[in-house]
């Protein structure tokens, strides 16, 4: 009989608990699906910037997938899908939804390519990216970062992504050439060696700013023909000579 | 009860007539230049570990502290009178107690600033700052005001005691500053506290003698509680040098403190410094092995390790400040402006400059790489060509004689710093257009001017450099300033070229070969077509080109009204360079929020308002608190028409000290050479000459106080008036002279003019004590209030109307308080 007693228990327990988490993943469900929709809205802001007036539906459904609460801190889980940046410690935080999104979109990853990130932070990007391409290496400079997004995205079930901790600079020659590049921390200098990683046709983006506040980001492409170009994109619909909008 | 009150009266009375013994006088300046200490302090310590236009907010607020006490003494007068002694012994000792540990307490609560916009948690965290900060001054402004109660008849002696005291605080801490790292010296200013409760006790002849031994134990105690505690200065972990050090293998290898700030230089051999601002894409050359320089953990500035040869400083040709080498004859004559860790002195060297005169603002900068890494440097300031200077550029340039063919501004300020609108509240006046018009002055004929300046997107201090040389070389009467401007950008960098004389054909052939190779835009050079602009780093449109073409056009004016942003030159009068504030900003910003809005806010400016704002808040607060208590309290009250004149009076000669006091300090700053020793003695010369006035102002009998408020005030406004008109002359002939006696210049005319702005408070007082003597505290509650005030709106009045009109603002309120003041009540 007391054995049987605990069995009820623990099976009602169990019933609980999974009811729990499947009224928690509706609630982060819901709230993903709210903050797509905000970006969908935000997106009209920069359609001049963009040249058009959606972002990616491949992009959204990818941000539409990633649990983003699962990328900050416990504390923080409750505004993780507020369209803001969070700290993540270490004086590092995970970017503005809007603006990842906004990069991603830039970087028109497809699912045959390899991408590249510098800056893993939470790995949140890392694992947007890993919805839209074939492969993703992400490097990080500070150990503890790297320690924790790779534990993260390895529960998470995001195989695609591979991570480790060193110097950004110089890329990942073992696995270049990439298809697009993703720069996460603002650099004081484009780095050449991520130029010669990018392939023909390949786009690298970098954010410029402070780690609260984007000022703008540099789009570099490689033509066909090895050509590359920059591109500044102000991510608000700028009409100087007006001051009206 | 009643004999007791009756009893408390008497000693009132005695009091009245009793003049305070002059070791507590001492005491009350020691207690007075100790706050000040700690209020200079605060806004250095907050520089280090947080920004500091939110270590102006804090301090204004903490001065706060002074309206409380005026509420708290005038509730607790009774209570506290009769037991002056203890109350003021009390006051002292914790007031060096919580100096220390209320700052040490203020480091622990986890502010981030840069999450202000988006958090209102933060809002939280920063109110619990104020309030941990306060207690420091509230204790002071005790000790003080009770003295100021006790011997009300000798009151200019006890106000005299309280302004020399902060003058004489005002230059300690910078000597201080000096000598020891900022924690050390707000243990020193405890300590000062604790040696005044120690004075106090001896002075009073209190009992038993003994007890001043706990007192300096207590010193000891907190010397060590810093010391042996782990208690250090906790940076926030999103300033630059936090991140710098995290990163696996960096050191700080050396670490120097100076009022000018605390340097810091950081060593990362497994993942190397690579700062090169602006390096073209196409460089072929890799940066060297550098050393980060940190000032308070933010502007990273690079000193490069050379190993002499020239070939290794090739990546300095592929920025965009190169330029104007290839415009320049071989051999030319180059002054650097802001040479810092040497990288714009090592590319006037790569491109074999004749003679570099390089100015540095701060010595232990020149020193860490003239001395310390001198050897990893090159010896890059031991070079024959090179003479370095630690003196402030404009100063420099006014005081120099020599011509030259390249003035060369580098980037003085981080990225960081500049794009959080940190500036927006500082007076530069490195950029406005007279500075423009002193620079081109030491052009020889075909020499440039560069400046470059760091993108940023929405462009604003880049158009507004651009609106600024258009002004200079408009008012310096050259002919077509159209055909004398060059301006290019890179990705990241910016540099506008000014020349003394008209751009050539040949000229603009080599410009347009350097930016190809480089792939750096042409934003202007004089015949420039649209099709020319934005082909390399593309905006979406050519925002550069057209500013430029927009500001030297006829529709100049309706371009600078209709901007996104304030892009109207700074003038010498209103040196605002990083305001950039327009009010539609705000809604535009916070609506954009979600699309990365806020980078169109540089947050000095709403900060500044929020301050002004919370500070009348809470001011009118602590000044209608006690009105309200006195109102209903039968003995005190007083009719409404004779407590008006006195609020408006004291109200009145706050605001105006204070401002009259900031627009020296900001005229006396391009004179002096440094805000802060501007700030030093201007508050010194101010504080102590006032103090002198009151000095005088206490033999005045309260029959006649009225007449001398009358002489006083005219005596300003005349005296004001005569140096408005003749300071600018006296400047320019004595700016080249030796600091000692440009500081004594500067005493010399702040000396008479703060002696009488010395006189209206005390001579104030002094009547209200023989008429209405409840309201003292009162009275010096609104005062303390008043120059909060003052303090923030000073600064608002400077940036929207210049300090010709703020002069004017204040002269005008001494007039009323002369004409309209609680004497003719």
């Amino acid at each position: 009989m007391p054995f049987t007693r605990r069995l009820k228990f623990s099976v009602a327990l169990l019933c609980i608990g999974l009811f729990g988490t499947a009224a928690h993943a509706d609630e982060y469900a819901a709230k993903r699906q709210a903050l797509i929709d905000e970006i969908r809205s935000e997106t009209r802001w920069v359609s001049s910037e963009i040249g058009k007036t959606e972002l990616d539906a491949q992009v959204l459904a990818a941000m539409g997938k990633v649990p983003r609460h699962e990328f900050v801190s416990e504390d923080l889980r409750s505004i993780a899908y507020a369209n803001r940046p969070l700290p993540i410690g270490y004086g590092q935080t995970i970017s503005q939804p809007f603006i990842v999104a906004l990069m991603t979109d830039l970087l028109r990853v497809k699912p045959d390519e390899t991408v590249l990130e510098i800056g893993t932070g939470s790995g949140y990007q890392a694992a947007v990216l890993a919805e839209l391409a074939e492969r993703v290496y992400s490097i990080e400079i500070v150990p503890e970062l790297t320690q924790m997004a790779t534990e993260r995205l390895k529960r998470l079930g995001y195989a695609k992504v591979e991570t480790k901790t060193g110097d950004g600079y110089y890329g990942w020659p073992e696995h270049a050439p990439f298809d697009a590049i993703i720069v996460t921390a603002a650099p004081t200098q484009i780095p050449p060696p991520l130029v010669q990683q990018l392939k023909p046709g390949g786009r690298m983006i970098i954010p410029v700013g402070g780690q609260f506040l984007l000022q703008y980001l540099v789009l570099v492409e490689k033509s066909e023909q090895g050509k590359i170009s920059t591109r500044q994109i102000v991510p608000v619909q700028f009409v100087p000579l007006t001051g009206a909008h | 009860m009643a004999d007791s009150a009756i009893e408390s009266r008497r000693d009132e009375e005695r009091a009245r007539h009793e003049a305070p013994p002059r070791l507590l006088l001492l005491s009350v300046s020691l207690i007075s230049a100790a706050a000040l200490v700690y209020e200079i302090l605060l806004m250095r310590l907050f520089s280090v570990i947080q920004w500091h236009h939110f270590a102006y907010m804090m301090i204004s607020l903490a001065l706060l502290g002074y309206g409380a006490s005026g509420t708290f003494l005038t509730l607790a007068r009774e209570y506290l009178l009769p037991r002056f002694g203890a109350a003021f012994v009390l006051n002292a000792a914790l007031f060096g107690l919580s100096a220390t540990l209320c700052f040490l307490a203020a480091q622990q609560v986890p502010f981030n600033a840069l999450e202000v916009l988006w958090s209102p948690r933060e809002w939280g965290h920063l109110v619990l700052i104020y309030l941990i900060l306060t207690p420091p001054f509230f204790f002071a402004a005790n000790c003080i005001g009770l003295t100021f109660q006790r011997y009300k008849a000798t009151i200019g002696r006890t106000y005299a005691a309280d302004l020399s005291g902060a003058g004489t605080g005002a230059l300690a801490v910078v000597l201080l500053l000096f000598l020891v790292f900022p924690l050390n010296a707000l243990v020193l200013a405890s300590g000062a506290g604790f040696a005044a409760a120690s004075l106090a006790w001896i002075a009073l002849g209190m009992r038993p003698r003994e007890l001043i031994a706990p007192l300096v134990a207590v010193i000891a105690a907190l010397w060590l509680l810093v010391h042996w505690s782990g208690a250090e200065l906790r940076p926030v972990e999103y300033k630059s040098l936090s991140q710098a050090l995290r990163v696996s293998g960096a050191e700080r290898i050396e670490e120097r403190s100076s009022p000018l700030g605390l340097l810091s230089v950081v060593r990362s051999p497994e993942v190397p410094f690579r700062h090169a601002p602006g390096l073209s894409l196409n460089s072929p050359v890799p940066v060297p092995e550098q050393l980060a320089v940190f000032t308070d953990g933010e502007g990273m500035s690079a000193i490069n390790r050379w190993d002499g040869s020239r070939g290794s400083l090739a990546f300095l040709d592929y920025v965009p400040s190169a330029l104007p080498y290839h415009l320049l004859p071989r051999k030319p004559k180059v002054l650097v402006l802001g040479a810092g860790g040497g990288s714009e002195v090592l590319q006037a060297i790569y491109h074999d400059a004749e003679r570099i005169d390089a100015v540095e603002l701060n010595p232990q900068m020149i020193d860490l790489v003239s001395r310390d890494v001198a050897d990893f440097a090159g010896q890059v300031y031991g070079q024959p060509s090179v003479r370095v200077h630690a003196a402030e550029a404009r100063s420099f340039v006014a005081a120099s004689a020599e011509h030259y063919d390249l003035i060369q501004i580098a980037l003085l300020d981080a990225f960081n710093t500049s794009s959080a609108g940190s500036y927006a509240l500082n007076e530069s006046y490195l950029y406005t257009v007279e500075a423009l018009q002193a620079y081109l002055a030491h052009l020889r004929s075909g020499g440039f001017l560069a400046i470059t300046r760091w993108v940023r997107l929405p462009p604003r201090d880049e158009i507004k450099l651009f609106a600024t040389a258009a002004d200079a070389l408009a008012r310096a009467g050259a002919s077509a300033p159209e055909r004398r401007l060059i301006w290019i950008r890179g990705w990241q960098t910016s540099t506008l070229l000014i020349k003394n004389g008209e751009i050539s054909d040949p000229e603009i052939a080599t410009l347009r070969q350097f930016c190809d190779e480089r792939s750096f835009d042409l934003a202007y050079y004089p015949g420039i077509e649209a099709q020319q602009a934005n082909l390399h780093n593309r905006l979406k449109e050519p925002y550069f080109f057209e500013a430029a073409t927009a500001l030297l056009s006829p529709e100049r004016e309706s371009f600078t009204e209709r901007y996104k942003f304030d892009v109207r030159p700074a003038t010498d009068d209103r040196p605002y360079f990083f305001h950039f504030f327009k009010w539609p900003l705000l809604a535009e910003a916070f609506k954009l929020k979600g699309s990365g809005g806020l980078s169109l806010l540089d947050m000095g400016y709403p900060i500044l308002l929020a301050t002004l704002l919370q500070s009348v808040i809470i001011s009118t607060l602590l000044i209608l608190a006690p009105l309200g208590v006195l109102m209903h309290r039968s003995d005190g009250g007083l009719k409404n028409s004779r407590r008006s004149p006195v609020f408006g009076y004291f109200f009145a000669i706050g605001l105006a000290f204070m401002f009259t006091e900031i627009v020296y300090i900001q005229k006396f700053i391009l004179y002096l050479g440094h805000p802060l020793y501007a700030v030093a003695m201007v508050l010194a010369g101010f504080l102590i000459f006032a103090g002198l006035g009151s000095r005088y102002a206490a033999r005045i009998t309260p029959q006649q106080a009225g007449m001398h408020i009358s002489r006083a005030t005219k005596a300003i406004i005349a005296v004001s008036a005569v140096y408005f008109l003749t300071l600018p002359s006296l400047f320019d002939v004595s700016i080249a002279l030796p600091a000692p006696i440009k500081v004594t210049v500067v005493l010399a005319l702040i000396a008479p003019l703060a002696f009488f702005m010395g006189m209206p408070f005390p001579l104030g007082l002094s009547r209200l004590a023989a008429e209405a003597e409840r309201l003292i505290p009162w009275a010096f509650g609104i005062n303390g209030c008043a120059s909060v005030i003052a303090a923030i709106l000073a600064t608002v009045l400077a940036i929207h109307v210049g300090q010709f009109w703020l002069l004017v603002a204040a002269l005008s309120l001494y007039g009323l308080a002369g004409f309209a003041g609680p004497h003719r009540g």
